[in-house]
């Protein structure tokens, strides 16, 4: 039978048989897992049925948890039931995964196999989630391919079905669930024909039912539980031939025969190499060269993992094996080996021990670690591994990969080792993220692999800051499969979409000899020459390139596609690359164009057309004859960074991160602070300019910008002596100044995302010309240079006193350092605003517990971090340990500081008489309500420290030890709203009800944001969200309501673009009062669909329409009597829709579903005044009688 | 009585139009419209860069962000279709044609001669009675002249008409410089009918704030006068006919416009303001006022205030002008 051929991700390939096996699908978004549920989703509101003619019910759960315990539900119940998952996420499930399994549940969870966080998080791929799941009883099958995805998902379900055993069927997270690759479609008729009706129909028989009611899940006792366990023996000794026979069965109906364990190599083998996942197809890639060289070897990849059947693992290996390499893409620190090693270990010498050894003799076996958290695997690094066995005395618990300098177990490999040849085309592209990169080479690969009979693979490297960020695509197209499960290693053809990339990346490094490298360029083919760097000329001459150029911004301005070039340098890739004839591929680019766009409307295709015809005609070769360039590209890092950013950070930021050696790691995940003001990212086409004639100083640009670029100081002009020449000043205005101050605002360009937050916040107009503000966007890089210089000076000037800065009024507050800065958030970021003003206002005493969300990636991914310290060495001491944990992870930090203090207060006062009386009273009693008060308990603590020096006791050691824990410290736990409304809901409560002083601030995004946009339950009804496709039917849970039910909770709800006095004063009460705070703050985002330079603007509409109401609770007014609910924010003055169509997330919904748009838009309005009533009821409560009856 | 007059080839029961406004938005309206009398309806207007940008816009939004970040590749999710808003205006005519049976007519706004012209067809096949074309144009670039604005109006015309078959009005502005030589033109370029005139939503200014806000005032009576002085030039020197728009509020209004010259009455402020049963009152004030003056039919005064039929046509011209600010007295 012909089959389709298709062009898509391993992600896809295990959603496309899962969902259509499945009848309920319960999930949980986790990287790299999510797109399975999404893409479920989106087909399931798309009324797409399953092979039994039924669309399967899609639920997006509170965590993974929740999400295993309604699979675990759903298949009691006898659904047929599947779940998307990896990491962390797995972890969740593991309870559930072993009832399951120990009840015989036949199911398939498939998990995009992940990196576990130890002493770091990360979202990409290796076998650590998995291993930590062959525990519980589940079958464990891995997919090494994006056509093995596909077909052994099928070949899971049937086998579970049959078997009983539940399945994890795995592939790598990125790696393959990313990678787009050519491949064929199994049919609807396939998927039916490997489903044996009769095993469904068991399962369901098996389901519970009133009508044959029995019960599962009983307690047992010391007498039969063991009995029990021992039950389900036969079912997992079957279960390897019954996947057998499905592999085989399913060979039958496509012709690709899989084995258990799949041998690849010479049948005479002496040096075999054991794995399994992607690293496979490398290995065997490699094995096919080395063959070529005579060379003995070969590569089992191991598909079935649990059930492991030492049978079929024993045949499969070539009988003339002598030596083993088993590779591990996990860690088990402490353990003998890692897993598959030991497995392996253990089966040969079981049939050693029993003389059932199919070799010759006992082959010598080593194990080995390789692939952590995607690390590159490639040919070089297999044949490293060939290598090692080649010696007397193979290195064994070795890693491949890296280089480990301190126990020296990595094995050595030549890097220029590469066996790419010229049957395969080989592109690599540089673009950024918002100039649509990725999604133009996407849809090249899906034309060429759909198109052609080429075989096609895709793989996309993602920026890790979310602002400007950066993104490179290696593609693959060739006549045969491609098993170059790696980067591309040497390209015949470079495209460059952004001239300034020439300067981030060596990005003619891999380019081949004679290769084509096309740049977008702002200048035209007789300047580009004079306008490259050196270095770029140099390996345009050498390697003796075609060199291509084309103003791709000017054809996107002149056919209004703005931003956007893609399309432009898609068909420049078509016109000089020679994949397909040209007017070929231009009439594909069309097809696909209008497939593509077709549903957005006539007007975006012709855009897209035109700059497909305009295209060629502003594409240019470039004649050069030799290097001209005196240009050097400029040091990566500054010379005034520390050591460590200079050799070790520098490095990640270069793209070079693969050459830090294991010693430059610290051994326990512990960072140094303040390293993003080393890493000038010069991402910003404008920043804002300041013009101190229109500045009324009051200090709000400041308070909103998201990355902390604009900074106000106020300071004795005596300083200014020094001063760059075009450093600008004004005389400090008003009483919150010392008298004669000098005062500026300074914008470090270097780190300004040019967002236009400030621009547009700013309230001062010029008088003469009234677009102009006091702040005014202008380009960049003609005062990169001078600005540079002034922003280096007003560092040099001294930072205010914070005991003379009055917190109550923005103007003055702003003048407090922000310790948290250039983060590598969205440019224009809702919630950085918030978490900045955290650090400037108490981040030199304050802890941070932080959620997994975007708020722990801008704040702590590698290679720079934001959070930072001032000049005293004091900041935010900053930690991240789960998504669903955080608020007792703060709870905790709490608890700890308390009994330290404690301690430290027990043994101050033992020690009285040695210390002195006077100063241990001062200490003990000390108000540290304000920064006075803070200021004078660290100096007594410093006197204290000295005294202690000097007391020769065991006591007087361990006070010192503590000494610091007089001083007060803050405990901030900050999050998101799928943190702080969903998965971990249920510790943030019992956080609000444990009375103990602790600050969560919730950045309300009110969707997941970090994720890609998946329906939180804060999700307002009517908006359109991931999972939330017709947009959300039920109102956003009202999580300020809840937590004032405490009565003893500070609540306030806050929004910073409405009004920042009122948010000010939420963080100052909150942080004051001496119990739990809860401030939840309104926090736009690029996952509303808006123009984030208005994002404040967004904030107002929703507090002027009701949506975010804001108000204070605020417990300690109850001691006066007084109401503690205040209403900071009018009755609704607008109508809900005027706030709701402004945001894409509303909007479409009147696009896709217009009649549910208009009855969700009138419950949201009702939902909207219905609140606000409620709310103002409470607020006019009369509490004076409550004081009275405590009173008496 | 006859009230009945012809506009564009379309047989009307009487001169009262509903324009292009808010009015035609809900189909329940339209029928209440029906039921009060209106003789036709005029649906709001699609503009041209609802066409243009609304297609453009939803992309931008939707794929803003999107695979710029490896967990997050997208940050909606994308319907398989979607009902735009010009999508969903031509369902709105079919829609208003199974409801009403008094013709509907489509309403385009737009300058240019681009992609959105074509919506001139959908709107005919969308089964709309005839088309009215709102050339809404602001000249404010001043290397652009006057010769290459009229070109601009006359050339859409044109382009449309050779489109379409059902007949085509063109509401214009007062602000050319011969408004009887641009009415020839456009009669010449085949329109149908002149609608006179479309009224401008003037921007006002925040002094608080210092910005431009948009403002939009309904109509005044006296803003009658305007499209009143020119139809009844225009009455009998083109062949188009001629519709009166703005600052129509009783009956009277109705009356002087159809004495003006006017073949149709359009009316949006005064219903805005008093709901669709004013058409009711208006037609019998109408018919009560032609009943006292014994007026057998609409045809019968239509143009009989006109600058042709008047005893004194120098009225319509700059005498005028000198007699009123000679007439004018100082109230202080």
């Amino acid at each position: 039978m012909e089959r389709k051929k298709i062009t898509i991700d391993g992600n896809e390939a295990a959603a496309y048989v899962a969902y259509r096996l499945s009848e309920v699908i319960a999930i949980y978004p986790i990287t790299p897992s999510s797109p399975m549920g999404e893409l479920s989703d989106a087909w399931a509101s798309n009324k797409q049925k399953n092979i039994w003619g039924t669309v399967p019910n899609v639920v997006e759960m509170q965590s993974e948890g929740g999400a295993a315990g309604a699979v675990h539900g759903s298949l009691q119940a006898g659904a047929l039931t599947t779940t998307f998952t990896a990491s962390q996420g797995l972890f969740l499930m593991i309870p559930n995964m072993y009832k399951i399994a120990g009840e015989l549940t036949p199911a398939v969870f498939h998990v995009s196999a992940r990196s576990i966080a130890a002493s770091a998080l990360s979202i990409f791929g290796d076998h650590s989630d998995v291993m930590a799941t062959r525990q519980t009883g589940f079958g464990l099958i891995c997919s090494n391919s994006v056509q093995e995805v596909m077909d052994t998902a099928l070949i899971s379900h049937a086998a579970t079905l049959e078997s009983r055993i539940p399945f994890v069927h795995f592939f790598d997270g990125f790696r393959t669930s990313h990678e787009v690759m050519k491949m064929e479609a199994l049919t609807d008729d396939d998927i039916r024909a490997m489903i044996d009706d009769k095993y469904v129909k068991e399962f369901k028989d098996r389901a519970l039912k009133p009508e044959n009611p029995f019960i599962r899940g009983t307690a047992q006792n010391p007498d039969v539980y063991f009995q029990g366990r021992e039950t389900v023996n036969k079912f997992y000794d079957a279960c390897p031939d019954i996947v057998q026979k499905a592999m085989d069965n399913f060979a039958k109906i496509t012709g690709r025969q899989y084995k258990l364990f799949d041998y690849y190599g010479a049948p005479d083998a002496k040096r075999v190499i054991i794995l399994m996942g992607s690293g496979a197809e490398a290995a065997q890639e490699t094995v096919d060269y080395l063959l070529n060289k005579e060379e003995k070897v070969g590569v089992l990849k191991v598909r079935l993992y649990r059930p492991w059947s030492a049978k079929h693992f024993l045949k499969a290996l070539p009988k003339t094996v002598e030596k083993i390499a088993v590779l591990d893409r996990t860690k088990e620190p402490g353990s003998l080996g890692e897993p598959l090693y030991l497995d392996v270990v253990s089966t040969l010498s079981e049939a050693a021990m029993n003389n059932e050894l199919p070799f010759e003799k006992m082959p010598k076996v080593v194990g080995g670690r390789y692939g952590l958290s995607s690390k590159e695997f490639t040919p070089a690094m297999v044949k490293a591994v060939f290598d090692n066995l080649k010696q007397e005395q193979p290195k064994n618990h070795f890693t491949v990969g890296i280089y480990d300098d301190v126990t020296f177990t990595s094995l050595d490999f030549d890097e220029n080792f590469v066996i790419e040849g010229n049957d395969v085309k080989r592109c690599l592209f540089f673009g950024l993220g918002a100039d649509g990169t990725v999604g133009a080479n996407k849809n090249s690969i899906k034309i060429i692999g759909e198109e052609t009979d080429n075989y096609a693979q895709g793989y996309f490297v993602y920026d890790s800051k979310k602002s400007g960020s950066t993104t490179i695509s290696h593609l693959r197209f060739g006549p045969k499969p491609i098993h170059s499960t790696y980067l591309v290693q040497e390209a015949q053809f470079v495209g460059c979409h952004q001239f300034n990339l020439l300067e981030k990346f060596d990005v003619l490094e891999k380019i081949s000899e004679g290769g084509t490298f096309l740049l977008n360029s702002p200048y035209s083919k007789d300047e580009i020459w004079d306008k490259l760097p050196k270095k770029v000329q140099e390996q345009i001459v050498n390697k003796k390139l075609n060199f291509y150029v084309i103003d791709g911004y000017g054809v996107a301005q002149k056919t209004g596609m703005g931003s956007r070039v893609n399309t432009i340098m898609q068909t420049c890739f078509f016109a000089i690359s020679g994949v397909l004839p040209k007017d070929e591929a231009i009439e594909q680019i069309k097809k696909s164009i209008k497939k593509t766009y077709g549903a957005k409307g006539d007007e975006i295709v012709r855009k897209n057309f035109d700059a497909v015809d305009q295209t060629l005609e502003n594409l240019f070769k470039v004649e050069y004859s030799k290097v001209t360039s005196n240009y050097e590209l400029p040091p990566i890092v500054s010379d005034k960074a520390p050591d460590y950013v200079k050799t070790t950070l520098a490095k990640m930021i270069e793209g070079k991160g693969d050459y830090v050696k294991v010693s430059e790691m610290p051994v326990d995940g512990t960072f140094p602070s303040g390293t993003t003001q080393w890493e000038k990212r010069n991402i910003a086409l404008e920043v804002p300019a300041w013009d101190p004639d229109v500045c009324i100083q009051c200090g709000k640009c400041a308070m909103v910008c998201p990355h902390a670029s604009i900074r106000i100081k106020a300071y004795d002009k005596k300083y200014l002596q020094d001063a760059p020449p075009t450093f600008k000043y004004m005389e400090a205005k008003g009483k919150d100044f010392p008298e004669g101050y000098a005062y500026t605002i300074q914008v470090a360009v270097e780190d300004c995302t040019g967002c236009e937050l400030c621009y547009e916040v700013c309230p001062a107009k010029n008088k003469k010309e009234t677009r102009l503000k006091a702040l005014n966007m202008v380009p960049q890089i003609p005062i990169r240079e001078q600005e540079r210089k002034n922003w280096d000076f007003f560092l040099s000037l001294p930072e205010m006193d914070r005991r003379l800065i009055n917190t109550g009024v923005i103007k003055s507050q702003q003048l407090q350092q922000p310790l948290f800065e250039f983060s590598g958030a969205c440019s224009g970021c809702g919630e950085t605003p918030y978490v900045k003003l955290v650090s400037q206002l108490f981040g030199d005493r304050t802890v941070v517990a932080n959620a997994t969300g975007c708020s722990s990636i801008y704040g702590g991914n590698l290679p720079t971090t934001p959070w930072s310290k001032n000049k005293e060495g004091r900041g935010p001491a900053w930690s991240n340990s789960l998504f669903e944990d955080n608020a007792e992870f703060g709870l905790g930090m709490r608890l700890s500081i308390d009994k330290q203090t404690e301690f430290a207060i027990e043994l101050i006062v033992k020690l009285k008489n040695e210390i002195g009386a006077e100063l241990v009273d001062s200490i003990l009693n000390a108000d540290q309500k304000d920064e006075a008060g803070i200021y004078e308990q660290r100096e007594r603590v410093e006197q204290l420290k000295k005294k202690l020096e000097t007391i020769n006791s065991n006591e007087a050691k361990k006070l010192l030890e503590v000494a610091d824990y007089f001083v007060k410290k803050t405990v901030w736990i900050i999050g998101g709203d799928g943190w702080a409304y969903d998965i971990g809901y249920g510790g943030l409560d019992h956080v609000l009800a444990s009375g103990k002083n602790v600050n969560i601030l919730v950045l309300d995004t009110e969707v997941y944001s970090n994720t890609g946009g998946q329906m939180s339950k804060s999700t307002a009804i009517g908006a359109v969200a991931k999972f939330a496709a017709g947009g959300k039917p039920t109102p956003k849970k009202d999580l300020a309501m809840m937590a004032m039910s405490y009565g003893n909770v500070y609540v306030a709800k806050v929004a910073m673009g409405a009004n920042d006095l009122q948010t000010l004063k939420a963080f100052l009460e909150a942080e004051a009062y001496d119990g739990p705070s809860l401030i939840i703050a309104y926090s736009h985002c690029i996952a509303h669909g808006i123009n984030m330079a208005k994002g404040m603007n967004a904030q107002k509409l929703a507090v002027e329409s009701g949506h975010w109401p804001l108000f204070r609770y605020n417990p300690e007014n109850l001691k006066e009597g007084k109401n503690p609910l205040k209403l900071d924010s009018k009755a609704p003055k607008i109508k809900l829709e005027d706030y709701y169509y402004n945001e894409t997330r509303y909007k479409m919904l009147t696009r896709s579903h217009p009649e549910e748009a208009k009855k969700l838009l009138k419950l949201a309005q009702e939902e909207v005044t219905k609140k606000w009533k409620f709310y103002e009821q409470m607020a006019e409560m009369d509490y004076s009688n409550n004081k009275d009856e405590k009173v008496n | 009585m006859d009230l009945t007059t012809s506009y564009m080839g379309l047989k009307l029961k009487n001169p009262i139009v509903p324009s292009a406004s808010p009015l035609s938005q809900k189909v329940d309206t339209v029928k209440q419209l029906e039921d009060a009398g209106a003789s036709a309806i005029i649906v709001y207007s699609l503009f041209e860069e609802q066409i243009n940008h609304e297609s453009g816009e939803l992309d931008h939004y939707l794929s803003y962000h999107a695979e710029s970040y490896a967990e997050a590749l997208n940050y909606f999710p994308e319907p398989e279709e979607f009902h735009l808003t010009p999508y969903q205006y031509l369902d709105h005519i079919a829609n208003l044609k199974k409801a009403v049976n008094i013709p509907v007519i489509g309403s385009l706004n737009g300058v240019s001669t681009g992609g959105w012209i074509k919506y001139a067809q959908n709107i005919e096949q969308a089964g709309a009675d005839a088309l009215e074309l709102n050339i809404y144009y602001i000249p404010a670039d001043s290397q652009v002249n006057s010769n290459d604005i009229e070109k601009m109006y006359v050339d859409v015309v044109k382009e449309i008409k050779n489109k379409i078959k059902i007949p085509v009005a063109v509401k214009l502005s007062p602000f050319f410089t011969s408004m009887s030589n641009m009415a020839k033109k456009l009669d010449e370029a085949g329109a149908d009918a002149l609608v006179l005139f479309n009224r401008f939503y003037q921007p006002d200014f925040d002094l608080e704030k210092l910005e431009v806000i948009p403002n939009l005032v309904l109509s005044t009576n006296w803003e009658m006068r305007l499209p009143l002085r020119w139809i009844a030039i225009l009455y009998g020197q083109i062949k188009a006919n001629l519709a009166l728009t703005s600052g129509v509020h009783s009956s009277e209004d109705v009356i002087k416009a159809v004495m003006a010259g006017a073949d149709a009455v359009q009316i949006a402020s005064e219903l805005l303001l008093k709901g669709p049963k004013r058409v009711t009152e208006l037609l019998k004030g109408v018919e009560d006022w032609m009943a006292e003056k014994e007026y057998e039919s609409i045809e019968q005064m239509k143009g009989s205030m006109s600058q042709k039929a008047v005893a004194e046509p120098a009225a319509f011209e700059r005498a005028n002008y000198m007699k009123m600010l000679n007439s004018y007295k100082l109230h202080w």
